[in-house]
């Protein structure tokens, strides 16, 4: 999983039906000072998350699993909001 | 598996069903000597690891999910599988041993 920031939405009209009703969102991932780490992605919603918000993402097959259709074709998918910047305990 | 140091721990009250319970911790890739790799990951705690701990890893999901919550087919990917007690490298990997 990372830590990224929401940064932008998508809009996609054409799409693989059991995308249908997903909102896709853009996420920076962050490193442990929340700079960016990488290249932006773009993550189908599964934690009702908005732009601006900090949140964690899961990658890979497993990204599929919120879903109850199971082969909803995403490999990166938000699984939860961060309360605030200052839940990130860093020592 | 990766090698890895915690540096904390994420609090989110929104998040998967699966998540209930977990503790997810901020983690930073190490290289087996010990330096930051520079590349910063969330993994579930399985072992009670603490902060400032060398840990290790596992990043596929059906492990994680297993070793986290109990069972497997949860939306995570990564999880801290064991605590780190010593690393022992050859001195010189391209000289004889």
């Amino acid at each position: 999983m990372q830590l990224a920031r929401v940064i932008g939405t998508v809009v996609a009209t054409v799409k693989n039906d059991s995308l249908k009703g997903r909102k896709l969102l853009v996420v920076q991932s962050l490193n442990k000072d929340l700079a960016p780490q990488g290249k932006p992605m773009v993550a189908v919603d599964a934690a009702g998350a908005g732009v601006g918000e900090l949140v964690f993402w899961c990658r890979g097959r497993e990204a599929s699993f919120p879903f109850k259709r199971e082969d909803t074709p995403t490999d990166c998918t938000i699984v939860a909001i961060v309360d605030s910047d200052k839940h990130v305990n860093s020592q | 598996m990766i090698l890895a140091k915690v540096l904390g721990n994420i609090v989110a009250t929104q998040k998967n069903s699966r998540y209930e319970n977990a503790r997810v911790m901020l983690c930073e890739q190490i290289t087996p000597e010990g330096e930051a790799a520079g590349n910063t990951v969330l993994a579930l705690d399985a072992v009670d690891a603490g902060v400032g701990d060398t840990v290790l890893i596992v990043q596929e999901g059906w492990s994680a999910s297993t070793v986290a919550t109990g069972k497997p087919g949860a939306a995570i990917d990564s999880a801290i599988v064991g605590v780190v007690d010593r690393i022992d490298l050859l001195e010189d990997l391209n000289g004889s041993v």
